[in-house]
């Protein structure tokens, strides 16, 4: 053999082998089309969606509403639970042909294996007792109802924006005794320096900011505490604006984990040519922002208030409550369960004003959310 | 025009792709040729489009004039003038225009017995454009998913675009594109430092030369590319930055529909540490 054939050889050989190896990182690394796309702003703006049809169907699967019985109305000659059965302080005033069919619908919303001891009714009630109050799951229960009242109507804004859906339990649980995306504080991943300005949880990729190198955890600053979500100056060349770069990029982060759990991008809300300016932003950034403050409710009312009541099996790392995020109901669609009227089937969750007043159950020690203190590292 | 004394050697006849002997003839200083006819042609009626559009737009002010594509539902359908179609007949006479002035570069060329890197170079800025309004679009299945015609319009566009992808400095190809367009500038700031310097002596001295080049390159940074070598070098990277951002933009929704942050999730699942 000549040498001038195995120079030809090689030459070919090695492109073949680097053809084929980028061919394949880039089959395996990017979509293959087909495309779908949603226009939401003026044509030519570029404001609107873009799905892959692969994603869509995999999202698709997540997001499928159980089986549900057609609601019965609260037959005023059947007697009540409360009559009936003992120590009903939530949905005493049901009958007991509703109470019976919303425990049997929650237990399947949230102890859904019957084949298992402890769960379906013994996820929440000693088993032999229902009355007893011994499961801590049965006052974490009343509470979340208590929860659930006040999210269709206090929060009417952000659950029923788009027609009349509201929240069911299964909206988060999803046939989980917890829902699958919840979250905690997490220990911090560096040291804070003084002398970089970074978060110590920064440069971690993690799903909810998006996988970008943003503050991993949004969400204590704003979804547990209140701290101001807008740093955007509302003038060109403001001398008071004092927001840093890692204040922008806390806010970016929580912009991150709004887009990636409702599968959208930023245009869904935000025109981009100004992110501040309500007037050029869609009707869903509104939504969106009475959606916040449920969120900090839920967090601050409802589970952060239920502390003491969780085993630490319950409870996060640092020892606060697995709370809720976007994620948690909207599993990566724009409308939770595409926002099929669940509750409309349930009207046993719309509670009388007496026992949905949200004030604190007497009988559970509670103590003052800690939250807002939590983040100090903000400034 | 001094270049006049040079007439005879550029004023040569021949090296047409198009119409022969025909359109072979100059206007003044300016070669004419079948493509400059074309190139004429499609300049007129684009630009009196656009006036048209933005005479019916409802504002003269340059900087709001916008003339946007069709909504999406007209998918890549034609749409009716004042929704869109003015934009898809600009557009091509638009692309018209540019292949027509990229042509009689060719042609040009061929006269001077010169290379082709002249059309080459000028077709990467064409092709970018053409990615834009009509590859990505095409695969995409809309006229509108193209940049509306407008100063603060495009704008808008290319933001929203950016953030449709959450994250735009995370697509790779922008990346790359960034980082040629940065390289064109520091080198094209590091070329004409070195020539103005070379050109422009001291009081006394005389011009450098060449060599005098070469050296302080070799002196600064051990290697110098040369007289030759530094232009074949910004042409390289000059169009790299057009081909790159034409990949970039190409591949954001045909080929990647999540954040961007999102792709690089290939590097943490690399088998080696996952």
């Amino acid at each position: 053999m000549k040498p001038e054939f195995f120079r030809k050889f090689n030459f070919l050989f090695g492109t073949a082998v680097v053809a084929l190896a980028a061919a394949a990182f880039l089959v395996l690394t990017f979509e293959r089309p087909t495309i779908e796309t949603v226009q939401s702003g003026f044509r030519g703006t570029s404001m609107g969606q873009v799905y892959n049809t692969r994603t869509l169907t995999a999202v698709q699967a997540r997001n499928t509403v159980p089986e549900m019985d057609e609601a019965i109305p609260n037959d005023p000659e059947s007697p009540r639970a409360s009559e009936i059965y003992e120590n009903v302080q939530i949905l005493g005033h049901l009958s007991v042909e509703q109470f019976g069919r919303i425990m049997l619908a929650m237990s399947e919303w949230i102890y859904p294996n019957a084949e298992n001891p402890a769960e379906s009714c013994n996820g929440c009630h000693v088993p032999g007792n229902f009355a007893a109050e011994d499961m801590y799951t049965k006052h974490v229960a009343r509470r979340m109802l208590q929860m659930v009242h006040t999210i269709n109507t206090t929060f009417s804004n952000h659950v029923n924006a788009n027609g009349e859906v509201g929240v069911t339990c299964y909206t988060c649980h999803r046939g989980q005794a917890v829902p699958a995306a919840v979250w905690s504080q997490e220990p911090s991943n560096a040291a804070p320096s003084r002398m970089w300005a970074v978060a110590g949880e920064q440069n971690r990729p993690v799903t909810a900011t998006g996988y970008a190198t943003l503050p991993t955890d949004p969400f204590t600053p704003y979804l547990w505490g209140d701290e101001e979500i807008r740093v955007i100056s509302g003038a060109a060349r403001e001398r008071n604006n004092n927001q840093s770069i890692l204040q922008t990029e806390w806010t970016y982060g929580l912009m991150m984990h709004m887009s990636t759990s409702l599968g959208v991008n930023c245009t869904f809300c935000h025109n981009s040519r100004s992110f501040a300016s309500w007037d050029s932003s869609t009707p869903q950034r509104v939504t969106a922002w009475h959606g916040i403050r449920m969120v900090r409710a839920i967090n601050n009312d409802y589970i952060e208030s239920l502390r003491d009541r969780f085993p630490p099996n319950r409870l996060g790392p640092l020892g606060d409550t697995l709370k809720v995020n976007c994620s948690t109901c909207h599993v990566g669609v724009y409308q939770p369960l595409y926002g099929a009227p669940m509750l409309r089937n349930y009207p046993e969750l719309i509670l009388p004003t007496q026992t949905a007043a949200p004030a604190a159950d007497p009988s559970a020690p509670v103590q003052p959310a800690a939250a807002p203190a939590a983040a100090p590292a903000l400034n | 025009m001094a270049m006049l004394t040079f007439e005879a050697k550029y004023r040569v006849r021949g090296g047409t792709l198009v119409g022969g002997n025909l359109f072979d003839f100059w206007v003044g200083p300016f070669y004419v040729g079948f493509f400059g006819l074309t190139t004429f042609f499609f300049s007129l009626v684009g630009t009196a489009l656009i006036l048209y559009g933005a005479a019916i737009g409802g504002t003269w002010n340059p900087w709001l004039i916008n003339i946007a594509p069709p909504d999406l539902r007209y998918g890549l359908g034609l749409a009716p003038l004042r929704e869109g179609g003015l934009w898809q007949m600009i557009t091509i006479c638009a692309i018209g225009a540019f292949v027509s002035w990229a042509l009689r570069q060719a042609e040009i060329s061929r006269k001077l017995g010169m290379g082709m890197h002249i059309p080459w170079a000028y077709g990467m800025a064409v092709f970018a454009y053409i990615t834009l309004v009509v590859i990505r679009p095409v695969l995409m299945g809309a006229w509108g998913h193209a940049f509306p015609y407008g100063i603060f319009s495009h704008l808008d566009w290319v933001s929203n675009v950016g953030y449709q992808y959450l994250h735009f400095h995370y697509n790779p190809a922008h990346m790359i594109a960034v980082t040629f367009f940065f390289t064109t500038t520091l080198a094209l700031s590091l070329h004409a430092s070195l020539v103005l310097a070379a050109i422009n002596p001291k009081k006394g001295e005389t011009v450098k030369t060449a060599e005098h080049e070469n050296t302080f390159y070799r002196d600064f940074i051990g290697y110098s590319i040369g007289t030759l070598g530094i232009h074949r070098l910004g042409l390289f990277i000059a169009l790299s930055a057009g081909f790159w951002s034409a990949v970039c933009i190409v591949i954001s929704g045909p080929f990647w529909t999540r954040g961007w942050p999102e792709w690089w999730n290939w590097w943490l699942q690399l088998p080696i540490w996952n």
